[in-house]
């Protein structure tokens, strides 16, 4: 696809574990267009941070990484450290999911702020503390000024995300990876984050993946999702029509596991039965089968490709899927 | 910040009073009578317990340690019945040597320690690493007489880079008073460096973890800005713990390698009240010492307060 800003081709991440090698992420592919937003959805386990991870090139160092991450024309696992460096903070931006531990404790939010301009964009102090002021008040932090000479510590979880977000969009990057931004922060907050994050991603008019267990979260914010299980992506579509005909039982489920605001109280939430697969015993068939109620026949004993049927960019990895209108 | 230091210096009155009771019941403990010791073995009942009486040595423990406590406090810490130096006279004139040596020691200990600690954190697990781990390890178990003979055996007898033993006050020759602190401090420094730099590498392996050095990577900042400020930072505080103890242990001055130098140190001032029961001099420098070793505790308290911005909030 041309005009893709990053591209993940056959990305596959393996670990070694005492019990075997476990595959974290099982050949994934994934495109994202300059200014375009990904969301990224799966339960806790399905690979989601490693492949965020192996975008980035931050994998533990016992990892394996196979396949191509293309970002911006450059092969990034290809790259020498130097060359990574440079592109890192400066035009590929990441912001964690715990802002408790992902801030430099002994360090003032002012030089956690300026030391990614001085080293990018090579502003002196005085010009990289204008900029930081301006950043902070962006990311809608009261009284910017004084924040700079205050330390983590001192300032509440979201304010924290705040902060990492003005961290990350300090040099303008081409493309933000916000691995969970809101999971662990209080709800009232999380919709505040997440709309920062959408407002400043149309204002600079650069790409975004949002990792997130919640497709509430990805709902009206992103042009495009992906969902992962067990380290595959099993669905893949332009979000309003996923949302408007999911086809792979596993989103269903999903989505049906999301709290709703309007159940009668004491209504059961239909949780998905029975856990994941364990990563270091691949199952021959499909990965959902054993938890998945529309299981039969080769489900168990062959793997479903991930590809299109009835619309070409909808693509899902199921022999069963779920019927056209079913749940529209 | 004001608050917190003054809320830590009242913490040392209710140490100190500890020190001084501890001291001096010590002191108290010690068998012969200090009125035997002075008048020697020819003397009469009638004149040891006159002079128990001018001494106040008949008095209740508990007087004698207030009549002690009053006069410190006073300033006057007594003194010897033997050379008729205060104990502020003896200890002014030794302290100068214990500190000078101490202050070698440390100097060396980190100048080797630290820089170690930083490469193998760095290359955690590499066959570097595990060399200066195993070596590190060698070096904890030398005895401080041993290196100090083979450091004397090689620069002094083999080399003849350096005088073995003797002193010359800085103030007199620098030069020469280097010459003589070379040898005596490199042997602490020798029992110093691996404590030091297996507390820091570790610290730092475990930083290196961090959440906050995985974004700083993502930051694109230079790998030893990484290292240096996002990890160093963050590991030094037990550095800080284990430099402070090793300074108050070294104010006291360090009797095996004062006496194998020859340097009139505190370590053989107090060694020679012992040998000599001289009794006053010996609770006025343990309680002076003590004294040292509160302090450089409070220091590094302060020096936490100074690396970590929770503690001097008051978060930790």
């Amino acid at each position: 696809m041309s005009g893709a800003l990053l591209s993940v081709e056959d990305v596959a991440v393996d670990l070694p574990t005492p019990r075997g090698n476990l595959r974290a992420v099982d050949h994934v592919d994934l495109v994202v267009g300059a200014g375009k937003t990904l969301g990224i959805v799966g339960e806790s386990g399905c690979g989601k941070t490693m492949l965020s991870r192996a975008i980035l090139q931050l994998l533990p160092k016992k990892a394996k990484l196979s396949g191509r991450v293309m970002f911006d024309g450059q092969d990034l696992p290809a790259l020498s450290a130097e060359k990574l460096r440079k592109l890192r903070g400066r035009s590929l931006a990441v912001v964690f999911q715990d802002p408790m531990t992902s801030l430099n404790p002994v360090l003032t939010i002012g030089t956690q702020l300026t030391e990614t301009m001085q080293e990018h964009l090579e502003l002196d102090l005085a010009n990289a503390r204008q900029r930081a002021i301006e950043l902070l008040a962006a990311v809608g932090i009261p009284a910017p000024e004084q924040r700079l000479s205050q330390y983590p510590h001192q300032l509440s979880g979201g304010m924290r995300q705040r902060v990492a977000i003005a961290v990350a969009l300090s040099c303008e990057p081409k493309l933000l990876i916000a691995d969970e931004p809101t999971t662990a922060l209080d709800v009232t907050i999380q919709a505040q984050i997440l709309d920062l994050l959408a407002r400043e991603q149309q204002r600079r008019h650069m790409a975004m993946i949002i990792i997130t267990h919640d497709l509430g979260v990805v709902a009206g914010r992103t042009d495009e999702v992906a969902v992962m299980y067990a380290g595959r992506v099993v669905e893949r579509a332009p979000t309003p029509s996923l949302f408007k005909q999911m086809r792979m039982p596993y989103t269903e489920a999903l989505l049906a596991a999301l709290p709703k605001l309007d159940a009668a109280p004491h209504t059961p939430l239909p949780a998905i039965s029975g856990r994941p697969p364990d990563p270091t015993r691949p199952l021959k068939g499909c990965s959902f089968s054993p938890r998945c109620r529309y299981s039969a026949g080769r489900c168990g004993t062959e793997k479903p490709h991930l590809s299109a049927a009835e619309a070409p960019d909808h693509l899902y990895a199921c022999f069963h899927p779920i019927a056209a209108g079913a749940n529209a | 910040m004001l608050f917190f230091v003054a809320r830590r210096l009242l913490y040392l009155v209710p140490v100190l009073i500890a020190v001084s009771v501890l001291t001096f019941v010590i002191a108290s403990l010690l068998p012969g009578d200090l009125a035997y010791v002075i008048l020697g073995d020819q003397a009469t009942p009638e004149n040891v317990a006159a002079l128990r009486h001018d001494m106040g040595l008949d008095l209740p423990i508990w007087q004698r340690y207030f009549g002690w406590l009053w006069q410190i406090l006073q300033g006057d810490f007594g003194r010897s019945f033997r050379t008729g130096q205060t104990v502020l006279q003896a200890v002014g004139e030794r302290v100068p040597v214990s500190f000078e040596l101490m202050l070698f020691a440390e100097l060396i200990g980190l100048a080797i320690g630290v820089p170690l600690a930083i490469a193998c954190a760095a290359k955690a697990g590499s066959a570097f690493d595990r060399l200066m781990t195993g070596s590190a390890f060698g070096m904890l178990s030398v005895p401080t007489f041993l290196s100090a003979i083979l450091l004397i055996y090689l620069f002094a007898v083999e080399l003849r880079w350096l005088p073995a033993t003797g002193y010359v006050p800085f103030t007199e020759d620098p030069v020469a008073n280097l010459r003589f602190m070379v040898l005596p401090a490199l042997t602490l420094a020798l029992a110093e460096w691996p404590g030091i730099m297996r507390v820091l590498r570790s610290d730092m392996i475990a930083a290196l973890q961090e959440d906050y050095i995985a974004l700083a990577k993502a930051k694109g900042l230079k790998p030893s800005r990484i290292l240096f400020v996002h990890a160093l930072k963050p590991s030094s505080l037990t550095l800080v713990t284990i430099t402070g103890i090793n300074i108050g242990r070294l104010i006291g001055g360090t009797v095996i390698v004062e006496t194998i130098f020859a340097l009139p140190g505190i370590g053989r001032l107090l060694v020679g009240a012992i040998y000599t029961r001289d009794l006053i001099i010996l609770q006025g420098v343990v309680l002076l010492v003590a004294a040292g070793f509160v302090i450089m505790n409070f220091i590094v308290d302060m020096l936490y307060a100074v690396l970590d911005p929770r503690i001097r909030h008051g978060h930790a």
